[in-house]
C-alpha cells in the first residue's frame, strides 16, 4: 500500500486554478521524483500535500488516512517532513535551536543528524542566517529529519548551490535512501542527479500529471516533450 | 561592545546598588522610584513575551495590569472592612496576605488573557492591535461605572498588605520583594525562551508557514504565550497597587498599555532585559524631565523617535552585541 496517495487533486489560488488533476503515489521506502518545467504545479502539489493550501479538491491519503481536512501542523505530525524551497530556516535562531525547536522523539536525534551533516555540529552556536547556502540547506534537511518523518519532501533541494555542495547534499540524500526506512518525494529539474536516486517519476504539465513510471522507463521522447526547455 | 549577558549583570547590580545607596543616604523617595521601575519592568517583561518573542503587538496589556490591581484592591478592601466578598454558595473573604493576592492576580489575569487571546488571536496585524486595545478600554469604562469598588475614584487601601516575616511598609523591604519577584520571573522567562516552546514561538514569529511544516501548532503556541504574558503583567499590577496602596480605573487605561510598550521599545524588543532598562529610563526621565516641565512627554517622544529610527535593538541592542542568534 502506498504511504502517500493523491487522487485527482485539483487546487486553486483564489480564482486562478493551478492543479487540474494530479495523481501521485509514494510507497514505503520509495523515492519518487516529481518533475516538470517551471510553473507546471510542482510547488502547488507540495503545498497540497503539506496542507498549506486551503480547500484543494480530490483525495489525499497518508498512511491510509484522508488528510484533506487536517490543519498543516497535524499533517506534519503524522510524519510529513518538508524541506521547503529556498532553504528556509529560522534565520534568527542558532543552528542548534533550529533543530531543537523541531525535535520530536524517534530514531532521528541530534547525534544522527550530526553524523549525516557534521558541519551542523561545528556550526551549532552560529545563527542560521549567517550560514552559507549549502549549510542552510543541510540545516533545513536536518530540521525536517528531527521531526522524525516517514515521508521526506525535498523541494528544489539543490537549486542555486555550487556543484561541490550539490554533490554533498545528493550524497546525504543517497545515504537517507540507503537506510531504507524513509520515503522521499523529491522535486527537482535536473535529471542527471535524480537518475541515481529516484525509483519512479511523476511528470506534471500545466497542473496535470501526464506521465508516471519507473525512472528506467523515462525515454528520450518523454523527456523532450515534457522536460526540455 | 560587551556581551549581552555581562550588560544584564551590570543592570542587576545597579538595581541592587542604587536602592542600597538610597538606604545609606536616607532617601526613601529614591527607593520608591526604584520600586516603581522594577514593577513597571515586570509588566514589560510580561508584554515582551507576547510582543517581542511572539510578535503579538498587544495594545491592551493594561487589562491585565488593571486586573492584577483590582484583584489586590478588592481582596484588601474586604479584609480592611471585615466584610466577605460573597457568602453564598460558599464564603469568600478578603485577605491582606500578599502571596494569596499575587496568586489570585496571576490566575484572574491569566484567565482574562485566555479569553481575550482566544478571541483576538483570530486576527492579526493592525486588527489585532485594535481588538486588544478595545478589550482594555472595555475594562476601563467598566470599572469607572462600577460603584461597588469606588467607580471613577478608585479604592484606597490604608495599610500595605502583609508578607510573612517582613515589614512591607518599610520601603526597602517592599523593594526587596519586588526585586526578587522580577529576578525570578526573568529567570523563568529566560528558561522559557530557550525551551522548544520559546524557540518555536520565535520561529513562528519569523515565519508561520515554516513553523507549521515542522508540526508546531502555532495558534495554541501563541495563545499559551499570551496567557503567560498576561499573567506576568497581572502580577505586576498587583504589586503596583500595593506600592500606591490605591487602585483606580487609570490602571486599565490605554496610556498604561502604551507605556508598557514604550519600556520595551526603549530597552530593546525581544531582549530579556529590554523592558528592565526601558522602565528604569522611563522612571528616570519622568523624574528628571518631569521636574523641569509638566510637558516632559515631548522629550520622551523625541527620545522614542530617535530610538526607533536610529537605535535598532533599543538601548540593550546599542550597548551589547548579539549573543546567540535567537536573542537578536
Amino acid at each position: 500500500m502506498s504511504l502517500l496517495k493523491l487522487d485527482q487533486v485539483t487546487a486553486a489560488y483564489g480564482a486562478s486554478q493551478a492543479l487540474f488533476g494530479v495523481d501521485l503515489a509514494v510507497g514505503e521506502g520509495e523515492v519518487v521524483a516529481l518533475m516538470g518545467r517551471n510553473g507546471m504545479g510542482k510547488s502547488t502539489t507540495i503545498k497540497v500535500i503539506c496542507r498549506l493550501l486551503k480547500n484543494p479538491k480530490g483525495v489525499v491519503t497518508f498512511d491510509g488516512q484522508d488528510i484533506t481536512g487536517l490543519p498543516a501542523h497535524r499533517a506534519a505530525r503524522l510524519g510529513i517532513g518538508l524541506v521547503p524551497e529556498g532553504r528556509r530556516c529560522f534565520t534568527t535562531l542558532s543552528v542548534y535551536e533550529n533543530l531543537y525547536a523541531s525535535a520530536r522523539s524517534g530514531a532521528w536525534d541530534f547525534d544522527k543528524v550530526h553524523r549525516l551533516f557534521p558541519r551542523l555540529k561545528e556550526r551549532g552556536d552560529q545563527s542560521a542566517g549567517s550560514l552559507s547556502g549549502g549549510e542552510q540547506q543541510m540545516l533545513a534537511i536536518g530540521r525536517a529529519l528531527m521531526t522524525n518523518p516517514r515521508l521526506l519532501i525535498l523541494d528544489e533541494a539543490t537549486e542555486g548551490l555550487a556543484p561541490v555542495v550539490r554533490q554533498e547534499i545528493w550524497t546525504a540524500i543517497n545515504t537517507l535512501k540507503a537506510s531504507g526506512d524513509l520515503s522521499i518525494l523529491v522535486v527537482d529539474k535536473t535529471l542527471r542527479e535524480l537518475r541515481q536516486i529516484a525509483d519512479s517519476v511523476v511528470i506534471l504539465e500545466r497542473g496535470v500529471s501526464v506521465w508516471h513510471g519507473a525512472m528506467a522507463d523515462l525515454s528520450g521522447d518523454v523527456r523532450d516533450q515534457y522536460l526540455g526547455v | 561592545m560587551m556581551r549581552e549577558r555581562h550588560l544584564n549583570m551590570i543592570i542587576l547590580a545597579l538595581l541592587v546598588l542604587v536602592p542600597a545607596y538610597a538606604l545609606w543616604a536616607d532617601e526613601p523617595f529614591t527607593i520608591t522610584l526604584a520600586t516603581r521601575a522594577v514593577i513597571f519592568a515586570l509588566a514589560g517583561v510580561g508584554l515582551n513575551l507576547a510582543l517581542g518573542q511572539g510578535g503579538l503587538v498587544s495594545f491592551g496589556h493594561a487589562a491585565y495590569f488593571g486586573m492584577g490591581g483590582y484583584a489586590m484592591g478588592i481582596l484588601a478592601s474586604h479584609a480592611q472592612s471585615y466584610t466577605p466578598i460573597m457568602e453564598s454558595p460558599f464564603l469568600i473573604e478578603g485577605t491582606n496576605s500578599m502571596p494569596v493576592i499575587w496568586l489570585v492576580a496571576i490566575i484572574t489575569s491569566a484567565l482574562l488573557a485566555l479569553l481575550i487571546g482566544a478571541l483576538s488571536l483570530r486576527t492579526s496585524g493592525v486588527y489585532f492591535i485594535m481588538v486588544t486595545l478595545a478589550f482594555g478600554q472595555m475594562f476601563y469604562y467598566f470599572t469607572i461605572s462600577w460603584p461597588a469598588y469606588g467607580g471613577e475614584d478608585g479604592l484606597s487601601i490604608y495599610v500595605r498588605n502583609q508578607f510573612p516575616g517582613l515589614n512591607t511598609l518599610d520601603p526597602i523591604q517592599f523593594y526587596g520583594i519586588c526585586f526578587v519577584i522580577l529576578c525570578l520571573v526573568l529567570f523563568l522567562v529566560n528558561r522559557l525562551n530557550k525551551s522548544p516552546f520559546g524557540l518555536a514561538l520565535m520561529g513562528a514569529h519569523q515565519n508561520e508557514e515554516r513553523a507549521v511544516t515542522v508540526g508546531i501548532n502555532v495558534n495554541r503556541l501563541r495563545l499559551v504565550a499570551f496567557v503567560i504574558s498576561g499573567a506576568i503583567t497581572g502580577l505586576a499590577g498587583a504589586l503596583f497597587a500595593d506600592l500606591n496602596r490605591f487602585v483606580s480605573p487609570t490602571m486599565f487605561s490605554w496610556q498604561i498599555s502604551g507605556e508598557i510598550m514604550i519600556f520595551i521599545i526603549l530597552g530593546g524588543v525581544a531582549r530579556l532585559f529590554g523592558p528592565v532598562v526601558g522602565a528604569a529610563l522611563f522612571i528616570l526621565l519622568e523624574h528628571v524631565l518631569g521636574g523641569l516641565s509638566e510637558y516632559w512627554f515631548v522629550y520622551l517622544g523625541a527620545i522614542l523617535l530617535f530610538v526607533v529610527l536610529f537605535a535598532k535593538g533599543g538601548i540593550i541592542g546599542q550597548l551589547s552585541k548579539k549573543e546567540s542568534g535567537h536573542e537578536g
